[in-house]
């Protein structure tokens, strides 16, 4: 259960070893006891942040998780809340890909496609039913102001966050009344180890500043948010810009 | 599905309503599903104990008051409210012998929580004056029990928090009452030494005892108070008053939830400031309403929607008489925080009962009401073993927050609770939020 202070029991990380995914779980640990669940794919890195959570005195479990096989997602959503109730799921995986090869390398654009809105869908739909089955728990999407307005320079990463996006507005919405919530989180540029090696744009952000935002929503019951939050006028700005206008932004 | 919330509408969860009579309750707990179920009261309760997420919430069975028997004793359906039998009592010169700070709860949660009131140092607590109750158990079998009949199934119901079953009714003693009065005698105390010496030295000479304290103060007022003690007023005190009237409905309410809490810094202190500065140094024999004595909060409905959509926690400990230096050093930890706190309650305890999860202890209780948000929970935490080192414990019908890992420092006899649930119901029919927060 979250308690009357937006402090979960139990997390379960869909990515799990994601830096995002991992500052979420140390923002909880710093204010007491956490079961923690990493579904990822197993290997040193899945190891790694098991020694590491465990080692702030959170119990953890690792499950083996993998995006494309959306087949397996129902039981394994299943198991993971058969032995407790699922109070936060993080929706952590994503892939950047290189923007130019994404829309000229076809192998590429469907990975990107699957990975980053077909699978998101497959589990929110499992997670959507268990939280509706337990009449309680937070369903967390990381999204992406990239798919907010959907710009030339990585248009196949943005249509598959403004798909992602909207699937998850709308699970919120479908939702109501359920016990169960969606919360869509809408970071900016994020320095992250998904974009290193590229040049941060401005409002950008670190992981422990999405982690805050994100605990902090969840506490206070919020279902969309932006980080930073000065993001979320920025945005509605760029939306309204017109095409023209728009291509001839460096962005 | 509706949504239910404790008192302090932190932590709300989706359940299904179930609204059966008592016939219906054994038929209805024989198909309850994995996800449980669990009795509510009238929902004072200020965390999650009387919800159930994706499971079963009973709602009160109707209102049954039987006759005062000879022995003084009444039977009550368990959905009764402590209003409605006041007011059954009353007319007939009788009163029920503990009452919280509220006539709106049941008389099922009285017993689920074990609830306490200004007598207590007398009386003990609600379950001390239950001389039998009918419980539908998870197998659908009613069983009474009491102090002698199934004395660990008895004793783990009162203060079970709804896990062992469902209480149909209770047999309840009742008190004579000259009339619907009390008699009071207020003291203004400058700090904490001295409402702690008062009560110390004069508790044992009155029922009634409660001292209400402004936590903002600090420093040499660190703890100053309004100790308000009292006596059932007999008739020939109260002047032309008619004598045996039963209270009456809330007389204002709080009509829609503000969209922001309006429990903040400034109006909070200058209502502390005022009203300490005209309570009287020392008034004896003031003639108060029953209702004004034990439910001054009762006159304003749902009084709880002030503190706007987050809600708001109540933080009620106790530590054992010898423990006085804690309750000092946590008192100053709290008036340090500022945080924004109505007038706090410390009353001093008589010893507890046989009841495992029962909260009283022979000492000093603090009841603290702050607004819900999420920086509250290291101070929090951090006075939970504060507590546990002083060999306290925080109240189950107040929590909200506690985590599980300080449950079994706080009860050393869970054990003995688990055991009986274990024998009544191994496949936890008999669920709610909190047994699933708190691991119970």
């Amino acid at each position: 259960m979250i308690n009357a202070l937006g402090q979960p029991q139990t997390l379960l990380l869909l990515g799990g070893t994601s830096d995002i995914a991992l500052a979420i779980a140390r923002d909880w640990a710093r204010r007491g006891a956490l079961h923690v669940t990493l579904a990822a794919r197993p290997g040193p890195r899945r190891d790694a942040a098991v020694t590491e959570l465990t080692g702030l005195g959170l119990t953890v479990d690792a499950v083996d998780f993998e995006a494309h096989a959306t087949d397996t997602h129902a039981a394994l959503i299943a198991s993971v809340a058969s032995t407790r109730d699922i109070d936060v799921a993080v929706v952590a995986f994503g892939l950047l890909g290189d923007e130019e090869r994404a829309w000229q390398d076809h192998d590429l654009a469907v990975e990107l496609a699957t990975v980053n809105y077909v699978a998101p869908v497959s589990v929110g739909v499992c997670l959507a039913e268990q939280v509706k089955r337990q009449g309680h728990g937070v369903i967390v999407a990381l999204s992406s102001v990239a798919g907010e307005r959907v710009r030339r320079s990585n248009f196949v990463y943005g249509s598959t966050k403004a798909g992602m996006d909207g699937f998850y507005l709308g699970l919120g919405e479908a939702l109501r009344g359920t016990g169960g919530r969606v919360l869509v989180v809408r970071p900016g540029f994020v320095r992250t180890k998904m974009t290193e090696g590229r040049d941060a744009a401005p409002l950008s952000v670190d992981a422990e500043d999405v982690a805050a935002a994100v605990t902090k929503a969840v506490a206070n019951g919020d279902d969309l948010i932006w980080v930073p939050g000065a993001m979320r006028g920025v945005m509605s700005g760029l939306r309204h810009v017109p095409r023209a206008l728009f291509r001839k932004l460096p962005i | 599905m509706p949504e239910f919330a404790g008192w302090g509408r932190t932590a709300p969860s989706v359940g299904a309503p179930v609204a059966p009579t008592a016939a219906e309750v054994p038929d209805l707990v024989r198909a309850t599903g994995r996800r449980g179920l669990i009795a509510r009261g009238l929902g004072r309760s200020y965390g999650d104990p009387a919800q159930n997420a994706g499971g079963g919430v009973l709602l009160p069975l109707p209102t049954e008051i039987g006759p005062v028997a000879a022995d003084g004793t009444v039977r009550v359906s368990a959905g009764t409210s402590l209003h409605d039998l006041i007011a059954a009592l009353l007319p007939q010169g009788r009163f029920v012998p503990v009452t919280p700070g509220t006539r709106y709860v049941t008389v099922g949660g009285a017993i689920a929580c074990d609830v306490h009131g200004k007598s207590h140092h007398v009386t003990g607590s609600f379950g001390d004056h239950v001389r039998s109750l009918d419980l539908v158990l998870a197998d659908g079998s009613t069983r009474t029990v009491g102090p002698d009949t199934d004395a660990d199934l008895f004793w783990a119901t009162v203060g079970g928090m709804g896990l062992t079953g469902v209480v149909l009714s209770a047999v309840v003693d009742t008190i004579p009452v000259e009339t619907a009065y009390a008699e009071v005698t207020t003291q203004r105390l400058a700090n904490l030494d001295e409402v702690m010496r008062a009560m110390r030295e004069g508790d044992a000479d009155f029922t009634y005892s409660v001292a209400w304290i402004d936590t903002l103060a600090r420093g040499a007022s660190l703890g100053r108070s309004v100790l308000s003690r009292g006596e059932h007023a007999a008739r020939d005190v109260i002047g032309a008053r008619e004598p045996l009237v039963p209270p009456g409905p809330p007389r204002l309410t709080v009509p829609i939830t503000p969209p922001v809490n309006l429990v903040s810094g400034p109006a909070v202190r200058a209502f502390n400031e005022a009203w300490f500065r005209k309570a009287p140094r020392h008034r004896v024999g003031e003639i108060q309403s029953l209702s004004a004595f034990f439910h001054p909060l009762d006159g304003i409905g749902g009084w709880n929607r002030a503190y706007g959509p987050h809600g708001f926690v109540q933080y009620q400990f106790v530590v054992p008489d010898d423990q006085g230096e804690a309750l000092v050093r946590i008192l100053e930890q709290i008036a340090e925080a500022r945080l924004p706190s109505f007038l706090a309650v410390l009353k001093r305890f008589g010893p507890g009962n046989d009841s495992p999860l029962s909260f009283p202890m022979a000492g000093w209780t603090l009841a603290y009401d702050v607004p819900a948000h999420p920086a509250l929970a290291p101070l929090l935490d951090s006075l939970d073993e504060q507590v546990v080192a002083a060999g306290g414990r925080v109240y189950l019908a107040k929590d909200s927050r506690l985590s599980a890992a300080m449950l079994p420092a706080m009860y050393p006899r869970l054990d003995e609770f688990r055991a009986v649930r274990e024998r009544v119901d191994p496949r936890r029919t008999f669920q709610s939020d909190l047994s699933r927060r708190l691991d119970l």
